[in-house]
This record gives C-alpha cells, structure tokens and sequence, in this order.
C-alpha cells in the first residue's frame, strides 16, 4: 500500500457556541491517495465542505490530525500554512471566484504571481494552462465574456496552474448543466489527473459517479461507507 | 512582490466607476484644501509685502502696531537712540502712508507711498527703467510695475500726475519681490518728500529698519528696543505677527480651519466609503486569494497599495486642478492672491495620508477576519 497523499485521523469540528453548537464532523477518518480521485457525497449539512476545508488546511480542527504527504499541516503556523495551500492544494471553489476585472490569463496567473514569478512569465504560463484546459485564445476575455463551462474550466486552470499535488473541488457541476458537468469532470480525469496527483471532489451530482475511484458517503458529520472502488 | 502590486493595481483601476468615484472624492478633498490654502497664503504673503520687499532684518515698531500698513509714528529720538545702540550697524527711518494720485485722464487713485531713508535709500526696489539717483530729483517718484501698475494707467518714465494736489513725476519703473494686499500701486520716493506729500501726524517715523552687526546683536537690540517702550522684531517675527493678526483676528484663520476641516470630511466621506465598498465587493475574492494561499500581509500590501495609489493619484490631480484654476483666474486677475507653498503641499499630503489609512483600515480588518472557509461555503 502506497503512503497515502492525505490522512486524517479522528478530526472532530464543532460550530458554533452554546445551544446552537453543532458538531460538523465527529472522528472522522480518512485517506487519500495520488492517483486518486476521490468524491464525497451526502445531503446537504453532513459536512462534506467541512471535511474538504479541514483537509485542504483552510479550516482548523477542533481535535484530530491532518497529514500531506506525511506532514501535519495543523502544525504549522499561518504564513506556512498559506504556502503549503500555495505549493501543495490547489482549489476549484463552487462559485468559481474568478475576478470579473482580470483578464481569464491573468485570473489563471494568480497562484503563480502569489508565488512570486515575475508577471509577464506568469502570464505566458497561465496561457498554456488556458490551452490545456481547451481555451486557446480567450486568455484576453474578462470571465463574464464566458459561458459557465468556460468559466468552470478557467477555475481549472487557475487551480493546476501552481501544479499542486492535490486538488480540491467543491461541487464542481452545481452551476453547469448536465452535459457540461459531465464533460468537465471527464477532462478533469483525462487530463488534470496523473500519478503524482490527487483529487478530492465534493459533489451531489450521481452523474459524474462514472469518473470516481472511490466515493466516500458522509451523513451527520461521519463517513458511512465507501460507495465504489474503481482502479486507482 | 511587484507582481501582487501590479495584481492590486489591476483590480482597482478596472473597476472604473469605484476608480473614477475614489478619484474624484480625493482630488476635490485635495483641490478644497490646496486651493483655500494657497488663498490664505497668497493673502499672507501681500499683507506682508512691505516686509518682504524692504529686506530689512529687524523691524523697530510701535507695540500697538499689528499689520505692515497700520503705522503708528514713532518720534525721531527712536531712530536716534536705534543708532546708538550696542550691536546695530546702521538704522534707517522708512514712512509708510496712504495718497490720492489724480492721473492726466482727471481719475483718481490711491496708492501706498514708501518714504526710504534719504542718505542711504535702504530697502529701495530693483528698477527696470530709470536711475535711482533720479529720485532726488524734484517731485520724483518710483512706480512699482506689479498687477495694480494699470490702475496708474500704465505710467512710463517721465509720466506726470498728481499726488495729494502736488505735482509727481515718475522717475524710475521697479519690481519687487511681492505685490500688496490691498489692490493699490505702489510709490517709493524719499523720506523727506514723503513727509511733504502726505499728511503728517506729529510723529513721522513709521518704522526703524535696523541692521545688527552679527544675528547674535538682535536679543540686546529687542530688549534695548523694549526698554524704550517700542518693539523690535525680526524679519520673519514681523510676518508672523502679521499672519497672527489677520488668522486669530479677522476670522481668517477660522473660516481656514473651518474650510480645511470640510474638505477634509468630503474627501474622507466619499474616498473612505467607496473604497471600503470596493473591498467590501471584493471581499469574497480577497477569500479566495487566501484559501489559495495569499499571506495576510501581502493581502495588507494590496490594499494599502490600493488605497496609496487612489490617494497619491488624487493628490496629484488635486494639485494639477488648483494650479490651473489659479492660473485661469490670474488671467482675468493678474493680482489673484493665490499662492501654493510647499507647507500647503505638505498639509494636503497629510490629510490624503490620513483618508488613506483610515479608508484602508476598515478595508484590512474585513479582509484580515474574511475566512476562506466562507468561500468554500459560499
């Protein structure tokens, strides 16, 4: 069995304070391998984006540990958790966020300008990335010139484009349609996904199931099975 | 870094309605404060004319005297006892007074005559035409070729008119280093003759101009000076007396404060609400730089470059305004009493400083307590 890319060990995170706290994840255990893409389903409130935020290092346990690569992230200060989100995660949010003021290269440039590369280099770079996710010559565009797939794809880029070992995607066909969210999920798998890399997905979509290597069920803060397992 | 400056850069300035409103909000806060400003020095700096134009280093005056123009006469044994003092080189008597000049055309207008010392001519003004020993010569005047110069209907040398009913001929066109406050041409002549234009009360000498030997003389002067019951001031104490009277008691001063303390308000007003809306509208994609992995402080940087560029912009706009507006009105105005100093400059630059801070301080505690976990959210 390889190391796994992602480890966590009994995470346990509670919102909230007096009468109204609730507990988001209850123990939850969990690893994750390169090569990997693995989703995690459930209803709404089971605390899939909590998970997702815990493990990618942008949500901080209230017990538990999370390991990368065999580091414990939440051991590390707040300046080097920021870089091991810049180096090592890259994030495709639900809404995209891209900046409707940037131009779709210089949207896709931004972890590499976050990672002090000079900025026509990354600008040239982000160009490829643009290409690699099948948008040649709309590096000039503002994203609001683009359709929701386009978009979707330029979020894509932006997330692979600081080439981070994992990638995190939060509901990544919540505002496509069918064929669209099938489709990107699909490139993601031919094209985004390779050995040294893993992909989590948090999804309701049973469409996109084809493409999973495992998928991993969660209700009321703690996973309950593990759906399929598809090759790794 | 010069990559996430040029990012912050990039956001701002494509939002183009935010952009225009910072701009316009920072540049009329900095043109409102400039522009009163540079009127109240320009205002200053012509009450102090006389001052400046006669040079001389210390001042001997009557206690009660408050602005250059309102003369109280000393008798002669002040100018007497000035020259017998310890430290003093030399000390000359100056008349400053008041006439009523009737031009050929039968007009009339009042001007400021200067009587200089006739044995030294001390504090005499550049002359662009004429001699200067010419004003010894019978009814012999200086005119001073500043804005108010037309009123005297463009004299030349050898121009007649009459001053208080006698006789005047111009003898000599000067320049000096600043026009007078009130609007009215300028004569020198000597003293002497000043005395028999113009109507005298019984004691004639309107200041003593006094030169000390070395800058250490003029404490042993003041309090010599003090001690005879007169006051003596330095040059640049002068100016500042004159500048205290017309800030602490003409209502000047007030109507500055009260001007700067409002442009100061607007600028605030409307450059610290847009710009915290600009944040505020950013806010999720502020987030979004976070959960990538932007640094707090380099998101501090975006934004206190942001706001910096805005301000430094406005200021530089502000100040373009100003001296346009001033240089249109000295085309209908030749004698517009606007000035910008580096003090003006520097106090606009200060107020922009503090619309900057404090506009881009709300803007950092929102982003510094924006949690990346809310955009993962939603």
């Amino acid at each position: 069995m390889p190391d796994p890319a992602i480890r966590a060990t009994g995470v346990v995170k509670w919102f909230g304070e007096g009468e109204a706290k609730t507990q988001a994840l209850r123990g939850v255990s969990v690893e994750a391998y390169f090569g990997e893409m693995l989703y995690i389903v459930g209803p709404s409130g089971s605390g899939k984006t909590t998970l997702l935020s815990v493990l990618s290092g942008i949500l901080r346990p209230d017990s538990g540990s999370v390991s990368v690569e065999g580091a414990n992230i939440w051991n590390l200060g707040s300046d080097k958790l920021a870089d091991f989100r810049l180096h090592k995660i890259g994030f495709v949010f639900q809404d995209y966020h891209l900046f409707p003021r940037l131009t779709t290269a210089e949207n896709v440039a931004i972890p590499l300008i976050l990672k002090r590369k000079p900025w026509n280099e990354a600008i040239g770079e982000a160009t490829k990335y643009l290409e690699i996710v099948g948008l040649k010559g709309r590096a000039d565009l503002p994203p609001v010139k683009l359709s929701g797939g386009e978009q979707q794809r330029v979020a894509i880029a932006r997330a692979i484009a600081g080439q981070p070992d994992i990638l995190i995607m939060d509901e990544p066909t919540a505002s496509l349609d069918g064929d669209t969210g099938v489709a990107i999920v699909g490139f993601v798998k031919q094209n985004i996904l390779n050995d040294r890399r893993c992909i989590l997905i948090v999804t309701h979509d049973d469409r996109i199931n084809q493409f999973a290597t495992r998928i991993l069920k969660m209700e009321d803060g703690v996973l309950t099975e593990t759906v399929k397992k598809g090759p790794s | 870094m010069k990559g996430i400056f040029k990012l912050a850069y990039k956001l701002l300035v494509n939002d183009k309605a935010k952009f225009t409103a910072l701009l316009v909000g920072i540049t009329f806060a900095v043109f409102l404060i400039v522009q009163m400003t540079a009127m109240f020095a320009g205002t200053m700096k012509r009450a102090s004319a006389t001052v400046i134009n006669l040079g001389a280093s210390v001042w001997v005056m009557d206690p009660a005297v408050q602005t250059v123009a309102q003369t109280t006469g000393m008798p002669d044994y002040v100018l007497d006892a000035a020259r017998s003092m310890q430290g003093v080189s030399y000390a000359v008597p100056v008349y400053s007074g008041a006439a009523l000049v009737k031009l050929a055309d039968g007009t009339y207008q009042y001007v400021t005559v200067i009587g200089l010392d006739d044995a030294t001519l001390f504090g005499r003004p550049q002359l662009l035409q004429g001699k200067i020993e010419d004003i010894y010569a019978e009814n012999a005047f200086i005119v001073v070729q500043d804005p108010e110069f037309a009123k005297l209907g463009n004299p030349h040398v050898g121009t007649e008119f009459q001053v208080n009913d006698h006789r005047g001929v111009i003898v000599g066109i000067a320049k000096v280093a600043s026009s007078g406050l009130f609007g009215v041409p300028t004569l020198y002549t000597t003293y002497g003759r000043a005395l028999q234009y113009l109507p005298n009360p019984r004691f004639t000498i309107a200041y003593v101009l006094v030169e000390p030997k070395s800058p250490a003389d003029v404490i042993h002067i003041k309090q010599q000076v003090q001690a005879l019951g007169y006051l003596a001031l330095t040059k640049e104490e002068f100016i500042d007396r004159i500048s205290d009277f017309y800030i602490y008691q003409t209502g000047m001063g007030t109507n500055l404060l009260i001007m700067t303390a409002m442009s100061f308000i607007v600028g605030l007003s409307i450059s610290g609400q847009t710009f915290y809306t600009f944040v505020l509208e950013n806010l999720d994609k502020f987030g979004a730089l976070k959960a990538i992995g932007a640094k707090s402080r380099e998101l501090i940087l975006m934004i206190l470059f942001q706001a910096s560029f805005a301000a430094l912009t406005g200021y530089g706009l502000g100040i373009g305004l100003c001296v346009l507006l001033i240089a249109l009105a000295r085309l209908r105005l030749p004698d517009y009493a606007a000035l910008i100093t580096y003090w003006n400059l520097g106090l606009a630059f200060v107020m922009v400083v503090v619309i900057a801070a404090i506009s881009s301080y709300f803007g950092v505690r929102k982003v510094l307590r924006i949690e990346p976990f809310e955009i993962f959210r939603g």
